[in-house]
Order: C-alpha cells, then sequence, then structure tokens
C-alpha cells in the first residue's frame, strides 16, 4: 500500500526523505565499494522486471479476487539488500510519477516501508530460516515470514505517519487492525509466489540465485552481513523514529511560523521572519487576520475573540466572505486558466 | 496499471514548448516546492487550495498537454488518500458550517481538503513528467549531485520499463489463450513458473546488455549527456513558483478577497 501526499504533512514527508535518503546514500556507498560491471545493467533490468511481473496476474486462493506479486522481497533474495534496495527506490520513482502511486513527498515514507524491512530485515530472517537448502519446507516458511514480517511492518509504518501527519480522523486502533488484517493474507500469498519463483529459478539456473547471494556482499557471508544489518537498521528505525517524534512535538513547522507570521493565536513569541512580518502589516488591509464575523460584538474584547476563533478550526468556511473568497478565486483561476489557454505561445510544428 | 497510457506520458515528454524547453533542475524544484506548500495546509483548509491549481495548469496549458489524459489517468485510480479520507465523515460529526440551511461538518470538510490535495499533487507530479521526460528529470537530479549509481539504475530501469512490460503482458496473454476464459491455469503455480520464465528471461537479456556494453567500451563508469543549462527563463520561473507558493501561503489571499466583496456588495 503506497502512502499518499495528500496524506501527509511536511514534517512526517521530511523526516521519512531524511531516512530512507540516507538508506539510499548509505546503499550506493556499500555497492560502490564492491564495483561490479555486470551488476549495473542487470540491476537497472531487474528493476524493469518488476513492472513486467506485475502484468501476470493471479487469482488469489479463497477469495477470487486478482492480485499480483509486489516483489521487494523476490528482488531482495536475488541481488542482496544493498542492490535491491535501490533498484526498489527506482521502482517507487517510476511508480509514483507514471503510476500515480503514492508521490512526490510520499516517496521517503514509501521507500521505508517498503524498502527498508524486507530488504534489511525480511532478508535477514530469510536467510536465517531458510539455511544453506532452498528445497523442502524451510524455503516456503521462511519466505512467507519474512514477506509477512516486512510487509505488516510496512503497514503498520502507513498507519503511523498517516497518524503523525494528523489530516484523517481514522481511530488509531482500529485503523491499525485494518491494515494489519489486510495485509496478512497479502503477505501469505506474495510469501508463497515468492518462493516458488525463487525454487523455479533454482531449478533451471542454480547458478543464479547462488550468484545473487554474492552480488553485492563481499565473500564473508551470512554471518558477517547480521551485525551489519542489525545496526544499521537500528540506526534508521531511530532516525525515522526521533525525527517522526520531533515531527509530532511540533505537528507542523511550518504551521507554527505562519502563525508567528501572521501575529495571530501565539501572541508574545518572537516573529521567527520579522520582515515579513513588517511586510504583513504594511500590505495588510486589514491589521488583524481575524475579521469579526456577523452577530458578534465587535466591542468585545480581542482576547476573547481570538480564542473563539483558535476554538473553531475554520471560521472562514463558515462566514459569508469566505464562501465568497473560494468562489471568486475559483472563477479567476478558471478564467485564468482559460487566458492562458486562448493566449498560448503555439511550438514551433514538429513533425512528429 | 494502465501501461498503454504511462506511453502517451512518455511521448508527451519530448514535446517543443515553452515549458519543455525550461531546465529539468528548475522544474524539479519547483514542483517540489509547490508540493510542500500544498502539503502544510492545516487540516481544514479547502478554500486556500484552490488558487494553487494555476500551478499545474499553467505548465499542462503552456506546455501543450491535452487535460484529457491528464485527466483519464487521474480519474483511473482508486488512490489509497481518497480510500482512507472517505472515513473522516464517519468520524469526525463536528458541525462546522452552515450553507444555505445544510450544516457541514469538519469530516466533509477535511475530506473535501484531502481530495484537492490528491488532485493538486498528482497533476503537478504528472505535469512534471508530460513536459519534462524521465530522462531528463534523472539528468536533472543527476547535475543536483544525486548518487550515481542511482542515477543510472533509474536510466535503466526506464530503458527498458516498456520492454518488459510487453514481454510480460505476451506471456500474460500465452497464458489467457490456453485457458479459454475458465479458471484453470489462473493460480500461483502458474503465475510463479511464468515470473520466473521472465526472470530468467530478463537476465539473460541483462547478459547480452552487458556484453553489448562491453563491446562499446564500457569500463564501470557511465558518462552522461550533460548539456543542461541554467538560463535566466529558469531563474524567473523557480522564483515566480516561490513567490507565489509562498504568497498563497502566508497571506491569506482567498479570505481577503472574500471580504472585499462582501463588503463592496
Amino acid at each position: 500500500m503506497h502512502m499518499a501526499d495528500a496524506l501527509l504533512s511536511p514534517a512526517v514527508g521530511g523526516a521519512f526523505i531524511a531516512a530512507s535518503g540516507a538508506t539510499l546514500a548509505f546503499s550506493a556507498y556499500r555497492l560502490g565499494r564492491q564495483p561490479d560491471e555486470r551488476r549495473v545493467p542487470l540491476m537497472g533490468v531487474l528493476g524493469a522486471f518488476v513492472f513486467a511481473a506485475q502484468m501476470i496476474n493471479f487469482t488469489i486462493p479463497g477469495t477470487g479476487s486478482s492480485g499480483h506479486l509486489g516483489g521487494g522481497m523476490l528482488l531482495a533474495i536475488l541481488l542482496g539488500p544493498y542492490a535491491a534496495f535501490l533498484v526498489i527506490a527506482s521502482v517507487l520513482v517510476v511508480q509514483s510519477l507514471f503510476f500515480l502511486d503514492g508521490g512526490v513527498l510520499a516517496l521517503g515514507t514509501n521507500l521505508f516501508n517498503l524498502g527498508v524491512w524486507p530488504c534489511f530485515l525480511g532478508l535477514l530472517i530469510y536467510r536465517v530460516i531458510v539455511g544453506r537448502s532452498l528445497q523442502g519446507w524451510r524455503m516456503w516458511l521462511g519466505a512467507c515470514v519474512a514477506v509477512v514480517v516486512s510487509l505488516e511492518l510496512g503497514a503498520a509504518g502507513v498507519v503511523i505517519q498517516t497518524m503523525l501527519s494528523g489530516r484523517t480522523d481514522l481511530p488509531f486502533g482500529r485503523f491499525m487492525a485494518l491494515m494489519l488484517g489486510i495485509h496478512f493474507p497479502i503477505g501469505l500469498v506474495e510469501g508463497v509466489v515468492t518462493a516458488a519463483v525463487v525454487q523455479y529459478v533454482w531449478a533451471i539456473r542454480p547458478g543464479v540465485v547462488e550468484n545473487g547471494r554474492g552480488l553485492s556482499e563481499s565473500a564473508a557471508g551470512r554471518g558477517a552481513l547480521a551485525p551489519v544489518v542489525i545496526s544499521f537498521l537500528a540506526f534508521a528505525v531511530l532516525t525515522g523514529g526521533v525525527l517522526a517524534w520531533f515531527a509530532s512535538e511540533h505537528p507542523d513547522g511550518l504551521e507554527w511560523a505562519v502563525a508567528q507570521v501572521r501575529g495571530g493565536e501565539h501572541t508574545g513569541a518572537e516573529s521567527p521572519v520579522p520582515a515579513l512580518e513588517r511586510l504583513q502589516q504594511k500590505t495588510a488591509l486589514m491589521p488583524d487576520y481575524d475579521f469579526p464575523r456577523r452577530g458578534e460584538d465587535p466591542s468585545a474584547p480581542a482576547g476573547v475573540a481570538d480564542e473563539a476563533a483558535a476554538a473553531i478550526p475554520v471560521n472562514v468556511g463558515t462566514s459569508v466572505a469566505g464562501l465568497l473568497g473560494a468562489a471568486i478565486t475559483l472563477a479567476l483561476t478558471t478564467l485564468i486558466a482559460a487566458a492562458l489557454y486562448r493566449f498560448r505561445p503555439r511550438s514551433r510544428d514538429v513533425s512528429r | 496499471m494502465t501501461v498503454l497510457s504511462a506511453h502517451t506520458l512518455d511521448r508527451l515528454g519530448y514535446g517543443d514548448t515553452v515549458i519543455h524547453r525550461l531546465d529539468p533542475r528548475g522544474k524539479t524544484l519547483a514542483t517540489l516546492v509547490f508540493v510542500l506548500t500544498v502539503v502544510s495546509f492545516p487540516k481544514y483548509a479547502v478554500a486556500p487550495l484552490i488558487p494553487l491549481a494555476l500551478f499545474p495548469l499553467t505548465l499542462m496549458i503552456l506546455g501543450e498537454i491535452p487535460p484529457a489524459a491528464i485527466l483519464k489517468r487521474t480519474a483511473a485510480v482508486s488512490p489509497f488518500a481518497v480510500l482512507v479520507g472517505m472515513f473522516n465523515p464517519v468520524f469526525d460529526t463536528q458541525p462546522m458550517a452552515h450553507i444555505a440551511g445544510m450544516t457541514i461538518t469538519g469530516g466533509w470538510i477535511s475530506f473535501a481538503s484531502i481530495l484537492l490535495r490528491f488532485l493538486l499533487t498528482v497533476s503537478a507530479a504528472l505535469a512534471l513528467v508530460a513536459t519534462t521526460s524521465f530522462p531528463r528529470i534523472c539528468q536533472g537530479l543527476d547535475a543536483m549531485k544525486v548518487p550515481r549509481a542511482f542515477i543510472v539504475q533509474m536510466l535503466f530501469l526506464y530503458r527498458y520499463l516498456f520492454v518488459l512490460v510487453e514481454e510480460g503482458t505476451r506471456l500474460k496473454r500465452a497464458r489467457d489463450l490456453r485457458r479459454f476464459g475458465g479458471r484453470h491455469g489462473m493460480g500461483l503455480r502458474v503465475a510463479a513458473s511464468l515470473i520466473g520464465v521472465l526472470f530468467l528471461r530478463t537476465y539473460e537479456r541483462a547478459e547480452r546488455i552487458y556484453l553489448a556494453m562491453c563491446a562499446r567500451g564500457f569500463d564501470g563508469h557511465l558518462r552522461l549527456h550533460q548539456g543542461l543549462r541554467f538560463g535566466p527563463a529558469d531563474a524567473l520561473f523557480v522564483a515566480a513558483t516561490v513567490a507565489a507558493c509562498t504568497m498563497l501561503r502566508f497571506f491569506p489571499v482567498v479570505e481577503r478577497l472574500g471580504r472585499w466583496a462582501a463588503g463592496w456588495t
């Protein structure tokens, strides 16, 4: 499930861009330490492979509805953590720009939810359970547990990010239960398909799967990977967690700044942008932001009016002026767009 | 997933208009500023978001992007945001406005705000691709010092995106032709085998690509075309976007207009 721009606050979006960006830079750095010319085209083409694999739909047993592969865990198993993380990041960028999955600002949260968990934690779980042999029940169990755990953590991430952003009124508990419940069967199916694909590839070209293991890590193998991955994961979660906590302490940094600039609610505090405030006072037709609504006693003390305004989150939409403003803006916006359309400069006709 | 329209979107990116000729760095930056502005409005903001529609509209109109193409794409997706936002009217029933005798609850207002945010952010991202083309965006990001490994990754993915999607579609078509509309063959086993086949073909394709690159002198480093120029037009574009976003965010423009009109009538 992709997080969307529309549900994010700038602080939460920014915090996760920082966390995911750091992970991305670290992955690129780790890959650069073991340059492998062959890997460059392989990773690129496997990014495109995810989109192609998603074309092949299947019936989900039990429900009869149609589903398709997510592919994150498959990439992690076949490519190793760092290369897979880079590939997932590129897939998410294309999805956000071409397929409207998520958004530009939501890229950080999506990369965290759908990339960090399968590539680092999920892969570790998979390797611990599966061990050396790719045959038998351990393979299926390993893939299923790894996918379910990383998918559920990703789903929980979506809930937490939505809640921290404060754009919805869903109750936390019910939203969480719903998301975790939906993603459990999805994870099981994805795990089964992932295991089946890995076994299929292993049966036909065993070298590919085993190569995948060594593609982005040193020959030291699993034992050396675990501490790196765990410490790194701790770092990533901590970064995201601390930043998100900070973000929720100041739900909207910009919000607060705006209040300062407008000089409305936060009286007494020093404005962070004094120049803007002065400009505002000079240009303002009405010196105060809140204008008296109809039926209100204009002689009432300013403090009371301010408190009343603060109690009602929206006071613009309630008044006639607010509606008029919206209507006029809508008309103006349409008018400007129409004018642009009418008088747009024509491009030179390129024969195409 | 509608790949056909992704193809249309790709074609649009290679046009030659005022907007297409702008530097990709400036456009990417402006889009980011715009999205941040939209997202930063408080939960119940609806009216102040309206004038922001001018940003994607300007890009599309001056970029000669047929609005139908964008609208169809936006309408086709069933976005997570709308799904989640739909619950707001259920849980937030605090009355907030009275319009023509009807009471509007806060939930409906915040839902409308989420819908507007969705439309604005999505259309801005679409307008960016449709007026810039993905390779040019990557080129701009490269000039902005995003790790080269990631840029190369995105360019490679994009180069083979349509090729491989076509291959996936062929596999799916082959399966569908052999099941005669029945349910047999739609199971996980067959799908997993098909995906396995697709993976192996992809893997072999990567090997061929690598050999072809070696034959053309590939030495582990990809050299990207560096023909970007950030001219006065780009500076003006970015400055105008930032100025407009700042003004609409920090000053209650819509409200002022409404008050002025209310006093005038």
